[in-house]
């Protein structure tokens, strides 16, 4: 165990962070999740992927840096305290690109990773369906081969980014006698297909983050499907442990709200005293991002020795989602009557991002697999406790 | 950055474990709960020859010459199967104290005795109103101000003090600081019991993962086993979800706990609060645990005969050693709130300017 960072990575770090303190905006860009925030981002993307900067970890001749997990640490930590951009692409380059890389043909990994790298091709997830939300395996939407297509029909919901993006990513149920996560395949949707339609739903925060699709009767060659006819769920599962297990929510991200919060916390004190308990709650917070960012970095290290990360994404995928949301509860209960203030009310000064962040917070429980799911999967998978 | 253990720590973590669980089990435990000692002689020198009671004694004086990362694994062992021993204030407390004394007399005379296991150590901290195993001790490491005085047995006078942990010998201690006594003070002192709080809690947090382990091994049998309603009580999301919540508070204080023992052994500038976050983090884990498993047990958890409560105890007793989860936590907030020692946020503030 060494737990300091070498010469290289202190360099690459500095590197990291000149360019990033050259280029990121000095303005917050408009919401991601609003047309015009959506284009914005996308430019940024442009500019991060012109130098080499798009997706640190992937291979150079998939649009990346050729680094590896370790570097895209110090990368996001470096990113978060830049202040930088969300990325709007990050179903691309967080959760399809690494299951492309694993799944992939190499015609798959060269046509999709360079422009999932550069953002020309923003992507939606496409998992839930109106009946088929924590219970995944009951999917009902179809892709039925016809010659050299598949021709997909059904309904997807919740489609995270579906209202702007340019393609679905989702599990279609490809055998129409299997049952449950048996006979489903991993297809690829642009969605300007003839016969897709997208609805974007108004999130709590009344952005539209997600939409509703429909598919009826639209055609995509088989060439994309991603890994075997009716081995859908095992790719999607790969997907997931990505999302939950590490790259989604990388720790820079929490460590940065946990330093606004002591932040917030100082300038309360400043403004008159602070309940002891808001006091605890906060030094909690910041602890728990430290833990966060420690077990990352045993995941880390663990994968570069050869490792995998398994079921013990849910792990990781409950610890994050629960302190973000305390984090962002804390800092509301520090603004004390402020909290409620949008940003264009007038007394709205010094109240930061807190409100639109909670709301935000309230999602992450429930995305990417509700808490209450992970849970049996620590229980049943983990601690190995009896299915029924 | 390399943030895991060497094969041949993980080899030695598995040793102890193997012995621990061949020579320490329950029964054995209460046997001694039963005895004037409370201590097993023959157990102590078992301990000194798996390597764990000089691990951290210089290999000149009969030791393993290595560091808290080392020890970290084997302690939490300890906790595991709930070792009565006084490994945490000889082994890892009293040894590295003697060792770093500047005029070394006392540990060339000492340390090779400790190592081999013939001779144990107690040490005192204004942090813990009590100090454990002096009744056992062959030298009395006490603090008086800044001073560092020590003393044998015979010098001091000892009124135990009954403990809800049965595993746990607890004294006041009488005694008289002197010129004779003294073995440093001033910068050095104030450095060495500084140093000494911050071991002891390392060990403790140590200690309390293994004791958590150890609980969640237990109710996850249980849970496996008994049957209500016709199934296995383990099949009910109320109890899985319990049991997986613990887990999440579990393996989020093991990171801290190694990174601390990390921070111990280089003696990193943050070294403080990397301890004062693990032992938080770790006692609420453990907490956590004791209430968790006897919940899943039921009514049968709640009896002396069955062997949940040792392990409870246990939980509690180290929840107060060396600095409660509170203090220590209160401790991290000076730091970071207020910033009145050094706090560093891993990665994220590396070469901040």
């Amino acid at each position: 165990m060494d737990l300091r960072f070498t010469p290289e990575q202190d360099a690459f770090r500095k590197e990291a962070r000149a360019w990033l303190e050259a280029h990121v905006p000095a303005e917050p860009l408009p919401s991601l999740d609003t047309r015009q925030g959506c284009e914005r981002h996308r430019a940024w993307e442009h500019e991060l992927n012109r130098a080499g900067w798009a997706m640190v970890p992937w291979p150079v001749e998939y649009g990346g840096r050729g680094a590896d997990l370790l570097q895209w640490l110090i990368f996001e930590e470096e990113y978060y305290r830049a202040g930088a951009p969300g990325r709007v692409n990050q179903n691309g380059i967080f959760l399809l690109g690494p299951t492309i890389m694993e799944y992939g043909t190499a015609e798959q990994k060269t046509r999709y990773l360079p422009k999932i790298a550069s953002s020309e091709e923003v992507w939606a997830q496409g998992w839930s369906e109106p009946n088929a939300g924590s219970d995944m395996a009951a999917i009902q939407a179809t892709a039925v081969v016809d010659g050299d297509h598949y021709v997909i029909n059904g309904q997807k919901t919740w489609a995270s980014r579906g209202a702007y993006a340019d393609w679905l990513f989702g599990m279609f149920r490809t055998d129409p006698d299997s049952e449950r996560h048996r006979g489903l395949s991993f297809i690829l949707v642009p969605l300007d297909a003839e016969g897709v339609s997208v609805r974007p739903i108004e999130q709590l925060d009344g952005e539209a983050g997600f939409a509703e699709v429909f598919l009826d009767n639209v055609r995509v060659p088989l060439e994309n499907r991603l890994g075997e006819a009716g081995k859908g769920w095992e790719v999607a599962m790969a997907t997931a442990g990505f999302e939950r297990g590490l790259m989604l929510r990388s720790p820079a991200r929490f460590q940065n709200t946990a330093r606004k919060l002591v932040e917030l916390y100082r300038e309360t004190v400043a403004r008159g005293a602070v309940d002891p308990v808001l006091r605890e709650r906060v030094v909690r917070c910041w602890m728990d991002a430290e833990a966060y960012t420690l077990n990352t970095y045993q995941t880390v290290s663990r994968l570069l020795e050869g490792g995998k990360i398994g079921s013990e994404a849910s792990l990781n995928k409950i610890f994050w989602s629960e302190l973000d949301l305390e984090m962002h509860e804390t800092a509301l209960r520090l603004l004390g009557a402020r909290a409620e203030l949008l940003p264009e009310a007038p007394a709205a000064k010094g109240v930061g991002g807190w409100l639109d962040g909670y709301l935000f917070a309230l999602a992450g429980p429930i995305y990417a697999g509700t808490n209450e799911i992970q849970r049996n999967v620590i229980a049943e998978r983990i601690l190995k406790l009896p299915r029924k | 950055m390399r943030f895991s253990f060497t094969e041949d720590q993980l080899l030695l973590q598995t040793t102890v474990r193997d012995f621990l669980e061949g020579e320490c089990p329950v029964e054995r435990l209460r046997a001694l709960w039963q005895t004037e000692t409370g201590r097993s002689p023959e157990l102590w020198s078992q301990l000194a020859e798996v390597g764990l009671l000089g691990l951290l004694t210089p290999e000149a004086q009969g030791g393993m010459g290595m560091n808290e990362i080392d020890l970290v694994l084997l302690l939490e062992e300890t906790g595991r199967a709930a070792l009565a021993e006084p490994v945490i204030s000889s082994a890892a407390v009293g040894v590295p104290l003697l060792r770093e004394l500047e005029e070394n007399a006392l540990g060339e005379r000492w340390l090779p005795r400790v190592a081999a296991g013939e001779a144990v150590l107690a040490v005192g901290n204004g942090i813990n109103p009590f100090l454990s195993d002096a009744h056992v001790a062959d030298l009395l490491l006490l603090p008086h101000g800044d001073e560092i005085h020590a003393l044998a047995p015979t010098a001091v006078t000892l009124e135990r003090q009954a403990s809800n942990d049965p595993s746990r010998r607890i004294f006041s201690v009488e005694w008289a600081p002197s010129s004779d006594t003294r073995v440093c003070g001033g910068e050095e002192g104030r450095t060495l019991l500084a140093a000494a709080l911050d071991r002891g809690a390392l060990a403790c947090a140590a200690q309390a993962l293994g004791v958590t382990q150890q609980l969640i091994d237990m109710a996850v049998k249980y849970a496996t086993q008994r049957k209500q309603f016709g199934v296995p009580i383990g099949s009910f999301q109320a109890i899985k979800h319990m049991l997986a919540d613990l887990k999440v508070k579990l393996e989020y204080a093991r990171p801290v706990v190694y990174r601390a023992a990390h921070s111990v052994a280089c003696e990193a500038r943050c070294r403080a609060t990397d301890v004062s976050m693990a032992k938080a983090a770790a006692g609420e884990a453990a907490l956590m645990a004791a209430r968790v498993a006897l919940q899943v047990h039921g009514a049968i958890g709640y009896t002396w005969e069955q062997d949940l409560h040792v392990w409870m105890r246990r939980v509690w007793s180290l929840e107060l050693a060396w600095g409660s989860g509170a203090w220590h936590r209160a401790r991290v907030a000076d730091a970071v709130l207020d910033g009145l020692t050094p706090a560093e946020s891993f990665g994220y503030s590396a070469l901040a300017a």
